[in-house]
């Protein structure tokens, strides 16, 4: 692409950029390695700026995430797990559209009608023995979070609508419809917005104290790495997204794939709505609480890679569950996590160019050594 | 009729922030950047915009700050986007994350400051409240609406103006509108793609922020909390961008519907009918979905999103 002699000599600019041309894999490591770096001083003198100590802050996030208190000190590694598991089981479902560059904003509501669908069997057939009771609301969920996918996914194969408004309108329309159930037909107690607490045999099995959420994050992130990687489909999927020319021209229905990609994307993020209910043993209008937007940066920074979801939704559950005690033990709002969380974004962002593209600088005519 | 005049008072109270944010992300979207950091720019905005009429008690400086927040939480996006060709959907969310977050970091440590939740003085709120002109602010019934508003909405409907004139009737709009819908043809003509692009998201974040200004100085009534300042308007900011079809003057229409939306529910007699208040909340987010579903039907082109929205511009790649 980069033609040097097209631009004559005397009117070179100062700074020309020029497609990498390598093989190697070092420069993304090196780059995003750089990235990585200068996110977390960039983070420490904002934390400096706001007068506190940025090592202590590190550590109190660290610390906070990772050790409970002397007398349960799996505590706070439990509730790290708690933020983990719906943010990396979301983030590998948006993969699935991401891969075919269908922008799936969606996952919230998503997220939320998982819950619903869940919720209604959980309200309506108490007595079913625990298992069963699970696989229903397990199976509930699925289809909530797909037809709230197929829906979006059906106007734009036929009319064309633009899918990353409509998933975002979508988001919206769900969480009212939980606020119309939790304050009308679903309400416990007369006068307050709330199910109450559900019975017990909805709830998720433990093992030591933590729920078995983190079993579905495994088996997620197996079946999106076979689907996408290892079957016709999933190759398919990827075609789809690098060039619709490309996939019309080898034959492929491009709209079965969109339909059908689209349906197992919002079946994974609804899956995450049945655990939010089933471990929060409630409904309440915050379950999608943020999740869905948050998995979007999650799946782009990990580049839709089934393995490194998982690694970077633990490194952002950690700094959401350790600020939550830094602000306790230092007075930083917690939301100072959302910082930090924008600022390493904002750092790989940028550095995704640099790993594109390479600066060539306009060399001195004087003293050039 | 009294109850009916209120009623569309309080809808223009309420409609105001979503001018402001939908003005600022039309000229985002007509350059070709569609800016999913509105909400993020809105809660920047109303951070800058109290902690300025805090401490200064100048209506000038408040609205200047809040501007220039949100207007450099824009530069990041436009960096980004612009120079570095970064995803414009993942580059927006994160700046609506880390404006939100920057904003109550900030406003933790102004409450940390003032020992409790800081006030704006009634010096600063007598500045902002509804203006009284002797004589026409007294007509019965429209003497209210037409001039007893407060200045945010006189400042709103001037910006929505001006940006009509812009973008459909001078050059430079032409400009954009040719960036918008195909930017390699725009540079090939000689227009200064990238230029124009950054302009325009600046300005345009800028007046989001005076959106969030508003909501934490109105709204709230001129008291910090340490929450739901803005409270998703930003998103509603960027549904009516779609809904008022990428045209400032329709944008003020479509925010009224709103602001009317959002008011309602506090004016349908519930002796008339009853409606749970969730429906009422949905209605904006629900006519939306449907106007975006009937201009992709109807294939509309002129009512539709500028083609290159979303797409980064690259002229080496083109």
């Amino acid at each position: 692409m980069s033609d040097n002699s097209r631009i004559s000599a005397g009117r070179e600019p100062l700074v020309r950029v020029v497609k990498r041309e390598y093989n190697s894999k070092l420069i993304p490591v090196l780059m995003r390695a750089g990235a990585f770096v200068l996110s977390i001083v960039a983070g420490g003198l904002f934390i400096w700026a706001m007068g506190f100590n940025p090592f202590t802050a590190y550590a109190s996030i660290i610390k906070g995430a990772l050790v409970g208190s002397a007398r349960d000190p799996l505590s706070s590694i439990r509730s790290t797990i708690d933020l983990f598991v719906p943010l990396s089981i979301t983030a590998l479902g948006l993969s699935c559209a991401f891969k075919m560059k269908f922008w799936n904003i969606g996952g919230e509501g998503q997220i939320i009608m998982g819950g619903v669908f869940a919720t209604y069997f959980a309200l309506n057939f108490p007595q079913m023995p625990r298992p069963l009771m699970l696989l229903v609301m397990l199976i509930a969920g699925a289809v909530g979070g797909a037809i709230m996918a197929l829906i979006p996914a059906l106007f734009k194969v036929k009319f064309g609508t633009n899918e990353t408004l409509f998933t975002l309108m979508l988001n919206y329309i769900a969480i009212y419809i939980v606020k119309y159930l939790i304050a009308g037909p679903w309400q416990r107690t007369p006068g307050f917005a709330s199910i109450g607490k559900l019975d017990k045999n909805t709830y998720l099995y433990e093992i030591n104290r933590q729920n078995i959420g983190w079993i579905a994050v495994i088996i997620i992130v197996l079946f999106v790495y076979f689907y996408l990687y290892q079957t016709k489909s999933g190759y398919e999927v990827s075609v789809v997204g690098e060039s619709q020319a490309t996939a019309r021209y080898a034959g492929m229905n491009i709209r079965k794939i969109i339909i059908k990609t689209m349906i197992i994307s919002g079946t994974i993020c609804g899956i995450v709505g049945m655990i939010k209910v089933s471990s929060n043993h409630t409904l309440t209008d915050a379950i999608g609480g943020g999740v869905g937007f948050s998995a979007i940066t999650v799946a782009w920074l990990s580049q839709l890679n089934p393995f490194i979801i998982p690694v970077v939704s633990a490194l952002f559950s950690i700094l959401q569950k350790g600020s939550t005690v830094m602000q306790m033990n230092m007075g930083i709002s917690s939301y100072a996590a959302d910082v930090l969380q924008g600022i390493i974004l904002f750092c790989f962002l940028g550095s995704e160019f640099f790993v594109r593209y390479s600066l060539v600088f306009k060399k001195s005519r004087k003293g050039a050594k | 009729m009294e109850t009916f005049f209120n009623f569309l008072y309080a809808s223009i109270i309420a409609s105001t922030p979503l001018l402001f944010g939908t003005i600022g992300e039309i000229l985002s979207e007509k350059v070709g950047n569609m800016n999913l950091g509105v909400e993020g720019m809105m809660w920047l905005g109303a951070f800058a915009g109290f902690y300025a009429a805090y401490k200064t008690e100048s209506f000038l400086f408040s609205l200047l700050a809040s501007f220039g927040l949100a207007a450099i939480g824009a530069l990041i996006y436009a960096f980004l986007t612009v120079t570095l060709k970064a995803n414009q959907n993942v580059t927006g969310l994160t700046l609506t994350t880390f404006g939100i977050g920057l904003s109550l970091v900030f406003g933790k440590a102004m409450i940390a400051s003032a020992g409790g939740a800081p006030k704006t003085s009634d010096l600063f709120n007598a500045k902002i409240s509804a203006i009284h002109i002797p004589g026409l602010s007294d007509i019965p019934y429209i003497g209210k609406i037409l001039f007893g508003l407060n200045p945010y909405v006189y400042i709103g409907v001037a910006i929505a103006v001006v940006m009509y004139f812009y973008l459909r009737k001078t050059k430079i709009g032409l400009n954009l509108r040719a960036i918008g819908e195909n930017p390699a043809a725009a540079d090939a003509s000689g227009i200064n793609v990238n230029l124009m692009k950054y302009i325009n998201i600046i300005i345009g974040g800028g007046i989001c922020g005076i959106g969030g200004a508003y909501m934490s100085l109105i709204l709230v009534n001129g008291s910090w909390q340490d929450s739901g300042v803005v409270n998703g308007y930003g998103w509603i900011a960027v549904a009516l961008v779609i809904f008022s079809s990428w045209n400032p003057a329709k944008a003020i229409a479509g925010s009224l519907v709103f602001g009317m939306f959002s008011s309602l529910r506090y004016y349908v007699p519930s002796s008339i009918i009853v409606i749970p208040t969730a429906f009422y909340q949905m209605l904006p987010f629900l006519l939306t979905t449907i106007v975006l579903i009937v201009t992709s039907i109807r294939k509309s082109r002129e009512n539709a999103q500028p083609a290159s929205c979303g797409i980064n511009y690259y002229r080496e790649e083109r």
